[in-house]
C-alpha cells in the first residue's frame, strides 16, 4: 500500500469528520443545557437533508444557499419537538428525565424514520449540482469541491456557534444554564425559554449537517441511527458540551475510521466503536474535558 | 416588604418546614439562625422560588407570589446568593458579573452596577478574565455577593456567605453586607455563626426543626438564656 492511498484516505476522513463534528455540536448542545439525550438527533439531520433536496428539486435552489431555510424550518420542528414532547420532563429528576428523553428520542426516531419512506421512499436521495463533479488536484491527491465546501462550512458554523455562545447574552445564558440551571434561574434566566430556543438550534445544527451530506453523499430513511451514533462517540471522545473539541474530534474519528478501512474493509465502524469504548474506560471525562464535570 | 405567612415546604414525603411566618421590614438586617438542617436554606430557596409550598402563602411588597416563576422575582427584585455560592465556574469572573445583571432592570444599569461592586472588592477587577471556578474561596464568595448585586435587588437573601472562610476574610464579607445594607437594600441572612449574625441583624428568627421557635430583637437575643446555651456557648448571665 503506498503512501498516496493513505493520504487519500485521511483526506476524506476528514472531510466526512468534519461533518461528524457538525451533527455531535448539537447533540451536545442539547444535552448540556436539559441534560436530556435526543437520539432522535439523527433524524433530524435526515429530515434537514430532505428539506434541502426538496428545495433544490421543486425550486432549484442551490443547496448551499437552502442551507439557512432548511435550518430554520428544523428549528422551528425542533422548538416544538420540545414544547410538545421533552419540557414536561424538565422538572423530573435528573435520571429518570435521562430515561425518559431516550424513550420519547427512540420514539421520534421510529415515527421519523417511517414518514419518510412514506413520503420519499425508501431510495437513497442525492443532491446533484452543476458543480458535483469539480474538484483541484495537489500532489497527486483528489480534492473534491463539494466535500471541501462542506468541510469548511462545518467550520464556519461551528465557528459561528462558538462566538454566539461566548459573545451574546443570549448565548452567555445558554452555558449558564449548563453549568449550573439553579444559579441560571437566580439571575433571571427563563429556563423553559432557553431550553426551547436551545433544542430548536440542536435541531438546526442538525440540518445543517443533513445539507451538506445530502450534497457530498446520499440520503435515505435509515440513516439516523448511524448519524446518532456518530454524534454520540463525538460528544463521548469530546467531552460533554466541548464545542470546539467536538469539531477536532469529529474529524479525529472521521480520519481514524477512514484510514482503518484500509485494513478491516467495512468493519471499519467497529473501530470507532472500540475507541468510543476505550475512552468511556481509560478517559471518562473526554480527550477534551476536565476532571469532574 | 417581605411577609411569609404560615408556609409548609416539602421534599417529596418529607416535611421541611412547618407553618413558617416571617416578615421582613423594608432597609432592615433581619438574621436567620439554628442548628443545619433545621429548614434555613429551604426557607431561602422557597422565598425565590426554587421550591414550592404545599401551604401558606409569600407577599412581596404587597404582591402574591404563588404564581411568579424564579426569574420575574428576579425581575421583582429579589435575589439569592445561595449557599456554596452556585457560580458558574467555567465562566470568567466578568461573564459571571454579566449574567448577574440578566434582567431588563439589571441590563440598563450593568456599567454602573458593575463599577459599584469593584468599588467594594477591587481584586474582582483584576480577576475580570479568570474563570470562577479557579479562584479562592475567599475570591468566590465576593464573586457571587457581586454578581448578586447586579441585578439591583431590592431584598438581597444571603445564605451563609462565611462558609469556608477564614476569620478575617468574613469579617470583611460582613463589613460590606453592612455597607450593602446602608446603601438601601435589605437583607434577610442565614449565618451559622450566631454571634456575629445578632451583632449585625437588626432582628432574628430562630428556626428549629423546622419551626420558628424565637424572634426578636437582636439586642434581647443575647440575654435569652436557650440562645445563650444553645448558640453562644456560655451560660445564663
Amino acid at each position: 500500500m503506498n503512501l498516496q492511498v493513505w493520504a487519500q484516505s485521511l483526506i476524506f476522513g476528514i472531510f466526512v469528520g468534519g461533518l461528524y463534528g457538525l451533527a455531535a455540536v448539537g447533540l451536545s448542545l442539547v444535552f448540556g443545557v436539559m441534560k436530556m439525550l435526543n437520539v432522535a438527533h439523527g433524524e433530524l439531520l435526515m429530515l434537514g437533508g430532505y428539506a434541502t433536496f426538496c428545495f433544490f428539486s421543486f425550486y432549484h435552489i442551490d443547496p448551499f444557499l437552502s442551507l439557512l431555510p432548511s435550518a430554520f424550518i428544523l428549528f422551528l420542528i425542533g422548538m416544538g419537538l420540545y414544547k410538545g414532547l421533552f419540557s414536561p420532563l424538565a422538572k423530573l429528576h435528573e435520571e429518570v428525565k435521562i430515561k425518559n428523553s431516550l424513550l420519547i428520542g427512540f420514539g421520534l426516531s421510529l415515527i421519523f424514520h417511517n414518514l419518510a419512506i412514506r413520503i420519499w421512499t425508501a431510495d437513497e436521495k442525492s443532491v446533484s449540482v452543476l458543480y458535483s463533479g469539480w474538484g483541484f488536484s495537489l500532489f497527486g491527491l483528489r480534492f473534491p469541491f463539494i466535500r471541501f465546501a462542506g468541510l469548511l462550512l462545518a467550520m464556519i458554523v461551528i465557528f459561528a456557534l462558538h462566538q454566539f455562545l461566548t459573545k451574546t447574552y443570549f448565548g452567555k445564558a445558554i452555558r449558564a444554564t449548563t453549568e449550573n440551571w439553579e444559579s441560571a434561574a437566580l439571575m433571571g434566566i427563563n429556563i423553559e425559554k432557553t431550553s426551547m430556543v436551545s433544542f430548536g438550534l440542536g435541531a438546526a445544527l442538525a440540518a445543517m449537517a443533513g445539507t451538506i451530506v445530502s450534497v457530498g453523499y446520499a440520503i435515505y430513511p435509515a440513516m439516523g441511527l448511524g448519524w446518532t451514533l456518530k454524534a454520540l462517540i463525538v460528544v463521548v471522545l469530546a467531552g460533554l458540551g466541548n464545542i470546539g473539541g467536538a469539531f477536532v474530534a469529529g474529524v479525529l474519528l472521521g480520519a481514524v475510521e477512514s484510514v482503518s478501512t484500509l485494513f478491516v474493509g467495512p468493519y471499519m465502524e467497529v473501530v470507532g466503536l472500540v475507541i468510543f469504548l476505550l475512552v468511556l474506560e481509560l478517559r471518562p471525562q473526554g480527550l477534551f474535558g476536565k476532571i469532574g464535570e | 416588604m417581605l411577609e411569609i405567612q404560615k408556609i409548609s415546604v416539602s421534599y417529596g414525603d418529607l416535611q421541611i418546614l412547618w407553618n413558617i411566618s416571617l416578615n421582613v421590614e423594608e432597609k432592615e438586617i433581619v438574621g436567620l439562625i439554628g442548628p443545619n438542617g433545621a429548614g434555613k436554606t429551604t426557607t431561602l430557596r422557597t422565598i425565590t422560588g426554587l421550591l414550592r409550598p404545599s401551604a401558606g402563602r409569600i407577599q412581596f411588597e404587597g404582591v402574591p407570589m404563588e404564581n411568579v416563576p424564579i426569574h420575574k422575582r428576579v425581575e421583582l427584585g429579589i435575589s439569592l446568593i445561595p449557599e456554596g455560592r452556585g457560580l458558574f465556574p467555567e465562566m470568567s469572573t466578568l461573564e459571571n458579573l454579566e449574567l448577574g445583571a440578566f434582567t431588563a432592570k439589571g441590563r440598563t444599569c450593568k456599567d454602573k452596577t458593575l463599577e459599584q461592586v469593584y468599588e467594594l472588592f477591587p481584586i474582582l477587577k483584576n480577576r475580570k478574565k479568570q474563570s470562577a471556578g479557579t479562584m479562592s474561596g475567599g475570591e468566590q464568595q465576593m464573586l457571587a455577593i457581586g454578581r448578586g448585586l447586579m441585578s439591583k435587588p431590592k431584598l438581597l437573601l444571603v445564605d451563609e456567605p462565611s462558609w469556608g472562610l477564614s476569620p478575617l476574610l468574613s469579617k470583611l464579607i460582613y463589613e460590606v453586607i453592612g455597607q450593602i445594607n446602608h446603601s438601601g437594600v435589605t437583607i434577610l441572612l442565614i449565618e451559622q455563626n450566631v454571634r456575629i449574625a445578632l451583632e449585625l441583624a437588626n432582628r432574628a428568627y430562630v428556626i428549629e426543626n423546622g419551626r420558628i421557635v424565637k424572634q426578636g430583637d437582636c439586642r434581647n437575643m443575647f440575654d435569652d438564656q436557650h440562645i445563650r446555651e444553645a448558640y453562644l456557648g456560655t451560660e445564663s448571665a
